[in-house]
């Protein structure tokens, strides 16, 4: 979990430029960390290339925090 | 020279206007994916004739319209080349025949090719595009899709549509500094156009203020300024390559 969440919020700092600080399991991309859809996208497929696996449409309609794709992305290891 | 070491895929580059454009985009410095349907003699005569200039090209077998296929071609270009900087959505069919005789395949076939086609490729390049923050994409719509035209229900929807599409592609994707245009051509000599009869194309001639058909060459210096440095501010627009024909 520690490990999985270190590599998200590295991912998300570097894509959406905020502060690691802000990168709280409960952060919304969208309302907390001020993504557009175009940013969860591309941040979905940054995912995929930093874990090495597939993400679908349907299940990335469902990561909308911090914590969803922690919690995907542990599901799916 | 302007596209060096630039890459791109031309789809339905083994005949007509899309051959023109890949020996055009590779005369000024691009690697290209010539991409065919069933001409596989005639898309490898253009690879040689892009390798006899020094650049890199190979050919790729795959029918626009067919999902897994756009993705396994797009996914073959990036491993040969390494990247993607240009796609070219020329790939393209006509099956004419009046709205009161046309059959549902007639417009299936159309639409899948012609417009659901260019929708493929585009999702299939976006994400290398995304991640490369640039990206060219040029999309060979008609001015028949400007203007309309009897006889081709099918054909002219499709590349209204083509025309839709690429301003919203534009407005989607501009903030990742990937520009989306059209090319509207008119009246080109080609296989495409040979099929017409000499009534027909005497009727033609009367409507084109510059009096001659175009060729294949007059779309492909578009493309390539399209696909260049030059056209920077410059996307979500149809540019009409049509002898002025429609204005
Ligand atoms: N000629 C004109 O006056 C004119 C005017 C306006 C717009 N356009 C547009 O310009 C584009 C090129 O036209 P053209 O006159 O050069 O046509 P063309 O000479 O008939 O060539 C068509 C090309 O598209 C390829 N193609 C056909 N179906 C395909 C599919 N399902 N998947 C992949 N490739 C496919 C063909 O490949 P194969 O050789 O393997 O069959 C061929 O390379 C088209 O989009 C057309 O609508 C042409």
């Amino acid at each position: 979990m520690a490990e999985v969440l270190e590599r998200v919020t590295k991912v998300i700092v570097d894509r959406l430029g905020v502060e690691e600080s802000q990168v709280k399991l409960e952060a919304s991309f969208k309302e907390d960390l001020g993504a557009d859809s175009l940013d969860v996208v591309e941040l979905v497929m940054e995912l995929e290339d930093e874990f090495d696996m597939e993400i679908s449409d349907d299940d990335a309609a469902s990561i909308g925090t911090v914590g969803d794709a922690v919690t995907y992305i542990q599901s799916k290891l | 020279m302007k596209l060096e070491g630039k890459v791109a895929l031309v789809t339905g580059a083994s005949r007509g206007i899309g051959r023109e454009i890949a020996l055009e985009l590779a005369r000024l410095g691009a690697n290209v994916a010539v991409n065919y349907s069933g001409s596989e003699a005639k898309a490898n005569e253009v690879v040689d004739l892009i390798k006899e200039m020094g650049r890199d090209a190979f050919s790729v077998q795959c029918d626009v319209s067919n999902s897994e296929d756009v993705t396994s071609m797009v996914k073959e270009t990036i491993e040969r080349f390494g990247k993607l900087d240009i796609l070219v959505n020329n790939a393209g069919i006509t099956r004419d025949n009046l709205l009161m005789r046309m059959k549902d395949d007639e417009w299936d076939d159309v639409i899948n090719i012609n417009l659901k086609g260019v929708f493929l490729t585009t999702k299939a390049v976006t994400r290398q595009m995304m991640k490369q923050r640039s990206g060219r994409i040029i999309n060979i719509a008609s001015i028949v899709g400007v203007s309309g035209n009897p006889g081709q229900a099918n054909y002219v929807a499709a590349k209204a549509g083509v025309i839709g599409l690429t301003k919203t592609t534009a407005k989607e994707l501009a903030s990742r500094n990937i520009t989306v245009n059209a090319i509207a051509p008119g009246f080109i000599t080609t296989d495409m156009t040979d099929k017409l009869t000499d009534e027909v194309k005497a009727e033609m001639l009367k409507v084109i203020p510059l009096a001659r058909f175009g060729e294949a060459k007059n779309i492909a210096t578009v493309v390539s300024f399209l696909a260049s440095e030059d056209s920077a501010y410059m996307t979500g627009q149809t540019l009409h390559v049509d002898g002025g024909m429609v204005m």
